[in-house]
């Protein structure tokens, strides 16, 4: 057990001396040798965490240290840390060390955080259920015959079993959200553009982003505040003013939340739905004002999602051709046949799958049909936030139709497996923040996840809701 | 609109991946399955809406053209392969397309 309940009690203890950070490094890395078998960390960095944990312990002492000095942090294997390996749970750069590290991670090294490994994920971040990772399985840590959820799975179990304090995610259609529903932990999906993918594999360049899993608010809105903000290396990051996150979660302005009745429809676990129900209803008896509100071309999420994610990633992967970096087959008479044959062997099947489908709405004679119509859908459903966001500042939805599914249970059947994420993938098609609260649990004591979302740089409203929901109504 | 085996063998080549007969035919399947769902697009009229490429619409960013320090060509090169002092090298090209 940890002896604090989020950052600003671990500060306080380590300042006063009551704890000591390499001690508590060392139980972090305790709990990752004894829960092995979840298999959420493709590598740990036991050496340089606990060099780190001396030096950073020192500077807390001398009052001379970073906004997050002492923050066990475990990133996604998708993101750059120079000289360590960036594997993105693939085969084909099962070999590969980054040679610069991700502005992401770099943000929070340079406030003295502690990076102590490096997630298991879906290859490329492609999946649901994180089972699409060479190097197999995350198991979800209630329940162990369990999917964590994907792509972040490794992230999201590291959090909930207690082996970092915070993680990093990715969220390119639900990434960070669903694995921390299924988890039941906090996950934060911000603004598109909002925190810089310099050092982030592309997956789906327009959808990708980056955010932070935490037990709590508090720690969530630190950590995204330290992440946010312009990036020279990446010119999607916006330079729109951060605001200080971490200093502002009381509610103290009037936050209308809204609720969708195309999120409530069949295909709702009962007892999801019931869990959120009764939370409308405790915020309701709060006096926070409940709209009606509509958002009518939900049901054309997925569809246009996977068009456009697919189409993106085709072109992303194509620079996968083992001439220059990752894996290279050992038969090939020919140029085109050592891209065929190293791509062959180092991709999965998901991710060829994608490719495949990617290519083909890409391909002549099909882009408007496909490429083209999505893109035109993606407007319409942008267009139904920015309709709903003129009368509420949140909108309030299951975060996934169901809680955690059996490992192997939806892995013969694609369309199935992709309809798990059905109630958050518009918020990467509009670009907005979205975040995942931990509601309860089920009768077979799985976490059951609400999720928030607020118009595009709007994560402020999102967190005070949050914290509100964390500390008033749960 | 279907994709018969023939046309998943095209994409391939397209997207230069390699299949034997039984993945070919899974992914005649799987193509067709996603396909088939993804139709349900064209109940949407959207004869008049302009397409969405990015979910921030914001104005180009610009930069001075200006020469920065980038990596070395050992760094460069130290994932590669196969590769000699300076080169990342690749089966022969000549005479082989």
């Amino acid at each position: 057990m940890l002896p604090y309940k989020n950052y600003s009690e671990k500060f306080l203890l380590i300042k006063e001396g009551k704890l000591s950070l390499v001690e508590n490094v060392k139980f972090f890395l305790s709990e990752i040798e004894k829960k092995k078998n979840l298999n959420a960390f493709n590598s740990v960095f036991s050496d340089d965490a606990l060099i780190d944990a001396k030096r950073i312990e020192e500077k807390i002492k001398t009052g001379e240290h970073g906004k997050l000095a002492g923050l066990v942090i475990a990133v996604k294997d998708v993101l750059s840390i120079k000289d360590k390996p960036t594997t993105c749970s693939s085969k084909i750069l099962k070999d590969f060390n980054a040679i610069y590290t991700a502005t992401a991670v770099q943000r929070l090294i340079d406030e003295d955080a502690i990076i102590i490994g490096k997630t298991n994920c879906d290859e490329f971040a492609m999946g649901s259920s994180n089972e699409n990772s060479a190097f197999g399985n995350v198991l979800n840590p209630t329940d162990i015959t369990r999917v964590p959820g994907g792509s972040s799975g490794g992230s999201a179990a590291a959090v909930a079993a207690q082996l970092c304090d915070v993680s990093l995610g990715t969220d390119t259609g639900g990434s960070i959200r669903q694995p921390a529903s299924f988890c039941g932990v906090y996950g934060l999906k911000p603004t598109y553009g909002r925190i810089s993918r310099f050092g982030l594999t592309a997956f789906a360049s327009s959808f990708d982003t980056i955010g932070p899993f935490a037990t709590n608010v508090e720690d969530l809105a630190l950590v995204l505040e330290i992440l946010s903000g312009k990036d020279e290396l990446d010119s999607t990051s916006t330079d729109k003013v951060v605001p200080k996150f971490s200093k502002n979660l009381t509610l103290d302005n009037k936050i209308r939340i809204g609720i969708a009745k195309e999120y409530f429809g069949k295909g709702i676990s009962p007892e999801v739905k019931d869990s959120i129900d009764s939370i409308i209803e405790k915020l309701k008896e709060n006096n926070i004002e409940i709209v009606e509100i509509s958002l009518p071309h939900t049901e054309y999420t997925i569809a246009t999602y996977y068009i456009l994610t697919t189409a993106e990633a085709s072109s992303n992967l194509a620079r996968y051709d083992g001439a220059r970096y990752g894996y290279r087959a050992a038969q090939n008479s020919n140029l085109p046949d050592m891209y065929k044959q190293s791509r062959s062997e180092g991709f999965g099947k998901e991710v060829k799958r994608r490719i495949m489908l990617g290519t083909y709405v890409l391909s002549a004679g099909y882009y408007d049909a496909y490429y083209r119509k999505a893109q035109k859908v993606r407007r319409l459903i942008k267009n139904d936030f920015d309709n709903a966001f003129k009368n509420v500042e949140v909108i309030l939805t299951p975060t996934s139709p169901f809680t955690a599914f059996k490992i192997g249970e939806k892995t013969s059947d694609p369309i199935e497996m992709y309809l798990s994420d059905i109630f958050t993938t518009s918020a990467n098609l509009a670009g907005i923040p979205g975040i995942n609260i931990p509601t309860g649990k089920n009768s077979e004591g799985l976490p059951i996840g609400m999720q928030l979302l607020a118009n595009q740089f709007n994560e402020m409203d999102l967190l005070k809701m949050s914290y509100f929901i964390e500390n008033k109504i749960l | 609109m279907s994709v018969t085996r023939k046309d998943v063998e095209y994409i391939s080549e397209l997207a230069r991946l390699k299949f034997n007969s039984e993945e070919l035919e899974s992914f005649t399947k799987d193509l067709n399955e996603i396909l088939s769902y993804v139709d349900k697009l064209n109940e949407l009229n959207t004869d008049d809406i302009e397409p969405l490429s990015h979910p921030v619409e914001g104005v180009n960013v610009f930069r001075d053209d200006v020469v920065k320090p980038s990596i070395t060509t050992e760094e460069a090169l130290k994932n590669a392969p196969d590769n000699d002092e300076s080169f990342f090298k690749v089966p022969k090209v000549i005479g082989s397309i």
